[in-house]
C-alpha cells in the first residue's frame, strides 16, 4: 500500500507531470509564470483545492453517480462539484485566514476554470482509484503542477533583462521553455 | 439595414483574423497543444469546440434577458457543460477510434476558456444573430489555427498528413514532434512567427 502511494506521488510529480505530460493548466501557466512569488501563491492554491476534489470527487462518483446510474452526468456534475468546492474554499480562507486570503488574491475563483482541476476529477473514475489512492493523486498533481510553476518563475526571473527577438517574448518565448523543460522531464520516464 | 450587415459581418470576421483564440488571445491553449498530433484529431477537436460554442453562444444570448446578473457564470457553466455532454456521448456513440484518441480532453472543453470568454464578452451582451456569428467566426479561427499546428506536427512528426503519407522514404520522422515537447515547441515557433508577421503589418 506505502509503496504504491510513493509510486503514485512521484509518478504524478515527475512522469505525468500535468503541465508537461498533458497540457494542463497551460493559460494560468503563462499567465503567472513572470513573477515567483505569484507562481507559489497559484501552486499552493491549486494543490490544496485539487487535495480536497480528489476524494470528494471519488465519493459522490461512487455513491451518487454510480449507485443511481446517472454517469452521463458525470461531466456537468464533476464542474458543479469544483465550482462550489472553489467557492467554499475561498469562504473559509476569507474568514479563516486573511493574510493568506490576500496572498491568493485574484488566483483564488480563477481555479475553477483551471483544466487540471476537471482532468484530475475525470480521470478518478477512468483509473478505478480507490478513496485513498485518489487523495495521494490528488496531492501529487497539485505539487507536479507548482514544481513546473516555480521551475518556469525561477528561469523567467532569470531572462527578463536577456536581450530576445521581440516577437518571441512573452508566450512564445515561454512555450519554447517550456518544451525544453518538457523534454528533459521525459527523462524520468525510466524511473519507476 | 446596411449599417446592420456591416455590424454583422465585422462580428464574424473579428474572430478569423484580429481575435483567433489560441495565437492572440492565448486561450484554449490545453486542447491546442493536447490533441494536434494529428491533423484528424485537430479537425476533430475544432469541429467539437465549433459545435459547443455557436450553441452556448445562441443559448446565452438567447436567455440574456432572464439570467440574473450574480449568477450568470454557474449558468453559463452549466450551459456549456450539457453542450460538450452531446459531443462527448455523440463521439463515444459514432466515432469510438476518434473519442478514444481525444480521451479526456473532449469533456475538457467545459473549462475552454474560449468559451466562457466569448459567452461572457460577447453573447451575454448581444442579439441571437450577432452571438451566432461571433461564434462561428471564433470557430473557423480556432479551426484553421488547430489545423495549423495539427498539420505542422503531422508532418514533421509521421511524415503525413491526414493519415496519408506525404513525404517519401527518405524522410527521418522527428519523433519529438508527436512526443509533449514537440507541441511547446510547435506552438512556440507559430506563435513567434505570427508576432512577427503582425508586425510587420
Amino acid at each position: 500500500m506505502l509503496k504504491e502511494i510513493v509510486l503514485l506521488m512521484l509518478g504524478s510529480i515527475l512522469i505525468n507531470n500535468f503541465v508537461f505530460a498533458y497540457f494542463l493548466g497551460t493559460c494560468p501557466y503563462l499567465g503567472v509564470t513572470d513573477k515567483l512569488s505569484s507562481s507559489l501563491s497559484l501552486g499552493a492554491a491549486t494543490t490544496f483545492v485539487m487535495t480536497l476534489t480528489a476524494p470528494i470527487v471519488w465519493l459522490i462518483n461512487n455513491y451518487l453517480l454510480v449507485r443511481f446510474n446517472l454517469i452521463f452526468l458525470q461531466n456537468v456534475t464533476f464542474i458543479l462539484v469544483i465550482a462550489v468546492l472553489v467557492q467554499l474554499v475561498e469562504m473559509f480562507i476569507r474568514k479563516t485566514s486573511p493574510v493568506l486570503y490576500r496572498t491568493l488574491g485574484i488566483f483564488l475563483p480563477l481555479i475553477t476554470t483551471n483544466c487540471c482541476i476537471l482532468f484530475l476529477a475525470i480521470l478518478i473514475p477512468i483509473r478505478e482509484y480507490s478513496l485513498v489512492t485518489s487523495l495521494f493523486f490528488g496531492i501529487g498533481s497539485g505539487l507536479g503542477f507548482m514544481l513546473a510553476l516555480i521551475i518556469m518563475a525561477g528561469i523567467r526571473e532569470e531572462l527578463s533583462l536577456a536581450d530576445i527577438p521581440p516577437s518571441l517574448k512573452g508566450a512564445p518565448l515561454t512555450l519554447i521553455l517550456a518544451g525544453l523543460i518538457a523534454l528533459s522531464f521525459m527523462g524520468f520516464a525510466g524511473l519507476l | 439595414m446596411n449599417e446592420k450587415t456591416a455590424t454583422l459581418k465585422k462580428d464574424f470576421l473579428f474572430g478569423l483574423w484580429q481575435n483567433v483564440p489560441p495565437f492572440r488571445l492565448m486561450l484554449g491553449l490545453c486542447a491546442s497543444l493536447a490533441v494536434t498530433g494529428m491533423a484528424r484529431n485537430s479537425l476533430a477537436m475544432a469541429l467539437s469546440v465549433a459545435f459547443v460554442l455557436i450553441g452556448s453562444n445562441v443559448a446565452v444570448s438567447a436567455l440574456r434577458r432572464f439570467v440574473p446578473d450574480s449568477v450568470r457564470i454557474p449558468v453559463f457553466v452549466v450551459i456549456i457543460a450539457t453542450f460538450v455532454t452531446i459531443v462527448d456521448l455523440f463521439l463515444r456513440g459514432w466515432f469510438p477510434p476518434l473519442s478514444k484518441a481525444m480521451g479526456p480532453y473532449v469533456p475538457l472543453i467545459i473549462v475552454n476558456c474560449i468559451i466562457l470568454g466569448r459567452a461572457e464578452a460577447f453573447a451575454f451582451k448581444n442579439p441571437v444573430l450577432n452571438s451566432l456569428l461571433d461564434a462561428v467566426g471564433h470557430s473557423l479561427g480556432y479551426l484553421w489555427a488547430l489545423l495549423l499546428i495539427g498539420c505542422i506536427r503531422e508532418l514533421l512528426g509521421y511524415g503525413s498528413l491526414f493519415g496519408i503519407q506525404v513525404l517519401g522514404a527518405w524522410f527521418q520522422p522527428w519523433v519529438i514532434m508527436i512526443l509533449p515537447p514537440g507541441a511547446f515547441l510547435t506552438l512556440g515557433a507559430v506563435l513567434g512567427f505570427f508576432n512577427l508577421v503582425s508586425r510587420r503589418r
